[in-house]
């Protein structure tokens, strides 16, 4: 049974992504990949499921996949 | 088929021909869509109005060419919005691509039971005429003059004056109000040194319009990354009369002058098109910015349109803003001039109209974003969401090619109110009413005159200065404007935007709500 939700889930998905580039504005390459994995393991954390967290990084490589 | 251009004839205005004219309750400068529309908007409410315009032809090239579903009905209320439509290539569908995939898919008109369509697609230069005739079915109240130009502005505490160029010398014309439709780069608002603040992004977009027969489907086309357009974007949109709209992104460093030329415009288009012959009929090339003015009313000049606020193109919301600024501002000069209301609810124009701006500004400034991503984050992010929309649904909807013109819903403010919650959200007072089938009709060809209480399954009260509308509701009606209750009290603005609500009303209530939406 998948765990990971697929569908959309967020409310103003386009507000979001607009303060997510505020959140970067800037920053140094380096510093804005910091960030990122900072963010990664706080969601990761509140997220606080192991199968969900296991699905989401395989749907990541996955779509990294097609080059 | 490519459009021939009629030139509107050129007479000379009566102060030049010796006959003096008083000041005038109305002087709009600009015959473009917004000018036009205001003044028809006007003469059904009455108002006489006289029209500057510095051309004698409608718009060159087809420029704006989305008209949104509100934009629409707003037409259909000046009596040109079933025409439009007939001649109009209506669609709803937009599909976006990224590389040689399909990431998205909208439908922009998913319920039915509205006289509107989605969306249609017609040239700025028919939308222009067709407005220009309308103009002439007023000739008491519409006074159109082309090739007068506006050199100067005069502005005092209740009138103001614009000193008037033509082919027969200058002369002088006083208004009570100045409505400025100049468009994007409005001398009105350079004259008066006014600030137009915003955001420039540095990108250039090649615009073309070829003639081409072609089968495609009337679907809004958008392709991210597109294997015939190396790496940058590309949207195509089909117009009336075999005329088909060619977007390219071409990168900040692009020469226009060079990119304009024939003999690199073809191969471009030839990419997309295949071998199907095709001629160039209009090609331009352009900067998006997002900019606004900080007021749109300066004491008794008013700026209505690309000359208050302009976006970048990609989502529709530049001539559908523009016709919604009309909307707002027509009954409210209407009221002001027949001494209904004072000035200040032409403050509640500035009010309204800036939220809408502001709205359509972020809406368009956050697509420019996604298809112009700066290096660092920003690509990094698009790039993401490119990638995942292949494989998962939440993406999907996160590629922002353009979203598309929505008419806003008015803030809080002592104009709007009061709310019964239990109602609908989506007529809500503020918000533009939903249209629904009525027996006969349509429910918005039945909110034309003034202000309107309408009864849902009641008896509408008896107020002064409002018409009264019984209607029992059916399924659509009920849907959009009564949910569970058994029964409700509407009033509504003249322009079809929802003042005040109630699940009961009397006469009282419903009047001090109307008070109060005129500003009294």
């Amino acid at each position: 049974m998948a765990k990971l939700i697929r569908e959309p889930n967020l409310p103003d998905q386009d507000g979001f992504y607009a303060e997510l580039l505020v959140a970067h504005r800037g920053l140094s390459e380096a510093e804005s990949h910091a960030l990122d994995a900072r963010l990664v393991l706080i969601l990761a954390n509140h997220v606080g499921d192991r199968e969900a967290l296991r699905e989401a990084l395989a749907l990541a490589r996955e779509a990294g996949a097609d080059g | 088929m490519r459009y021939a251009y009629e030139e509107f004839p050129y007479e000379t205005p009566p102060p030049l021909r010796g006959a003096a004219e008083g000041r005038k309750p109305a002087v709009i400068v600009g015959a473009g869509p917004v000018g036009l529309a205001l003044a028809i908007d006007l003469a059904t409410r009455g108002v006489p109005t006289v029209v500057l315009d510095d051309n004698n032809v409608v718009s060159v090239g087809s420029r704006a060419i989305c008209w949104a579903k509100r934009t629409l009905e707003i037409f259909d209320r000046l009596g040109v919005g079933e025409r439009m439509v007939a001649k109009g290539v209506t669609w709803k569908i937009g599909r976006t691509r990224h590389r040689d995939r399909e990431v998205f898919q909208f439908d922009l008109l998913p319920e039915d039971g509205h006289k509107a369509p989605a969306f249609i697609n017609l040239q700025q230069y028919h939308v222009e005429q067709y407005l220009v005739e309308r103009c002439r079915d007023f000739p008491a109240l519409i006074d159109l003059r082309f090739r007068n130009r506006v050199t100067a502005v005069e502005r005092f505490g209740a009138h103001a004056a614009a000193t008037v160029e033509t082919p027969d010398g200058a002369y002088r014309i006083e208004a009570d109000w100045l409505l400025a439709c100049d468009g994007a780069g409005s001398p009105i608002r350079r004259m008066m040194g006014l600030d137009f603040a915003g955001e420039l992004f540095e990108e250039r977009f090649l615009i073309a319009d070829i003639e081409m027969k072609a089968d495609f489907p009337p679907e809004r086309w958008f392709w991210f990354e597109p294997p015939f357009h190396n790496g940058q974007s590309a949207l195509l949109h089909k117009q009336p009369d075999d005329i088909w709209r060619i977007d390219l992104q071409l990168g900040w460093d692009a020469d226009p002058d060079v990119e304009k030329r024939p003999e690199n415009v073809i191969p471009r288009i030839r990419k997309i098109v295949g071998d199907r012959p095709f001629e160039i009929d209009w090609v331009s090339v352009y900067t998006f910015q997002c900019r606004r003015l900080e007021r749109f009313v300066h004491g008794r000049v008013v700026f209505v349109g690309d000359s208050a606020h302009i976006v970048s193109p990609f989502g529709a919301r530049g001539g559908n803003g523009g016709i919604q600024d009309v909307d707002n501002l027509g009954w409210k000069l209407a009221a002001v001039l027949a001494g209904e209301a004072g000035p200040a609810l032409i403050e509640s124009y500035d009010a309204e109209r800036r939220h809408g701006a502001d709205e359509n500004i972020l809406n368009s400034a956050r697509a420019t974003k996604f298809m112009t991503p700066a290096e660092g984050a920003e690509r990094r992010y698009r790039d993401a969401v490119l990638a995942l929309a292949g494989h998962a649904p939440f993406a999907r909807r996160m590629v922002n090619s353009g979203r598309l013109s929505l008419p806003c819903a008015y803030p809080p403010s002592p104009f709007i109110g009061p709310d019964d919650p239990a109602l609908p959200v989506a007529s809500a007072p503020g918000r533009p009413c939903p249209d629904a089938p009525v027996e006969g009709g349509w429910l918005l060809e039945r909110l034309r005159n003034g202000f309107t209480v309408l009864g849902l399954g009641a008896e509408p009260p008896e107020v002064p200065g409002a018409a009264r509308l019984r209607l029992e509701p059916g399924p659509h009606l009920r849907a959009r404007y009564l949910g569970e209750a058994p029964s409700a009290i509407y009033l509504i603005r003249p322009d079809q935007h929802v003042a005040a609500r109630w699940r009961e009303a009397g006469a009282e209530a419903v009047a001090a709500a109307l008070r109060a939406a005129k500003g009294a």
